[in-house]
């Protein structure tokens, strides 16, 4: 088990399916989505669970759509 | 939206709370959907500058020129003072509001069919003066704005709607690196070529902004970043064709790294 758990919260109506936070992605969280959003992109969403935070698809990503979060488990 | 995701994610635990927060849209970069095609570079040095301007906690004390070119519209995104200038002409700009408001951070943002066609001359001899701005150079090789025409910086036997079986070096010349042709300039005090398609990139591209902002703090002369960026619509690619053409064609031509840094720094 990874000792940081990290989220992404995706802003669709900014996001224009460019797909470079996908290949961007280490551990392969994010996927396209089969709707559409108002502007008629098919966005980007997360489809996994196994995020680390490391904010690679928010570098990459051209209109700033993803906010990331991290955290660092407690030990058990 | 939000509410679904975190549902999803993690039923026992939420962590999109804002102690966790890392990384989230710089304040400076105002909440408008940008023009920009998927996957185009622009947006995301659009991004690094505001960070680097949030960090640098120089919101107030900023201006910007916006080109002619896809970036014409960059007064509508970056939260800081702009100013428009004519095609080319950005520099020259730039050193007037430099030379009158000596105490503002300013800083052109062009485009190569600004900065490398028309506005050679203005860049050439700003870059001479040694102004004490950043210039940002976006070097995608063709012109977006207009629709794909050959720029000076179109690679060898690259297709455009200009060029349409490919740039023919022998009577179209070579391809013009802006770098090399002012890094023998001595009042340059920073020149470096850096990239946005991958995340090591970014952060990369990110310091080196940083930097010549800082550099203008210490009234050191003229910073020069150029930024090899991808242009997905007019190359006729998607965003991830165009960043494997960037690493396949373009790089070689036009290799990352620090072409002049101050002299404290060589290692």
């Amino acid at each position: 088990m990874a000792k940081v758990k990290g989220d992404v919260v995706i802003d669709i109506e900014v996001c224009k399916g460019c797909e470079l936070c996908i290949v961007a992605c280490p551990t392969d969280v994010l996927g396209k989505s089969k709707q559409v959003n108002n502007k008629g992109y098919q966005y980007i969403v997360k489809v996994k669970e196994e995020c680390t935070g490391c904010e690679s698809c928010a570098l990459v990503c051209p209109d700033a759509a993803i906010t990331v979060y991290r955290k660092k488990k407690q030990a058990v | 939206m939000e509410e679904k995701v975190m549902e999803a994610v993690n039923a026992e635990e939420n962590i999109c709370v804002p102690e966790n927060l890392i990384y989230q849209r710089p304040e400076t970069l105002l909440d408008v959907p940008m023009h920009y095609c998927p996957g185009c570079a622009h947006g995301t040095v659009h991004k690094l500058i505001a960070e680097v301007i949030d960090e640098l906690d120089i919101q107030g004390k900023t201006i910007g020129v916006a080109p002619v070119g896809c970036s014409v519209f960059a007064y509508q995104y970056l939260g800081v003072d702009f100013s428009e200038a004519a095609h080319g002409r950005a520099s020259a700009v730039a050193t007037g509001i430099k030379r009158v408001m000596p105490d503002k951070y300013v800083f052109s943002y062009q485009g190569d069919g600004d900065l490398a066609a028309i506005g050679t001359a203005e860049t050439i001899h700003t870059c001479n003066r040694g102004e004490n701005l950043l210039i940002i150079f976006i070097n995608n090789g063709i012109y977006g704005m207009t629709g794909g025409q050959m720029a000076p910086t179109t690679l060898p036997n690259m297709k455009s709607t200009t060029s349409p079986y490919g740039r023919d070096v022998q009577t179209m010349g070579n391809p013009l690196v802006m770098t090399d042709l002012i890094k023998q300039l001595p009042s340059v005090y920073y020149i470096t070529r850096q990239a946005v398609n991958t995340a090591g990139n970014v952060r990369k591209a990110k310091k080196a902004i940083k930097k010549g902002f800082q550099y203008q703090d210490l009234n050191k002369g003229t910073s020069f970043v150029e930024i090899v960026a991808n242009c997905p619509s007019n190359w006729k690619m998607t965003p991830l064709q165009s960043n494997k053409f960037l690493e396949d064609q373009m790089f070689p031509y036009y290799p990352l790294g620090d072409i002049k840094v101050p002299e404290k720094e060589v290692k």
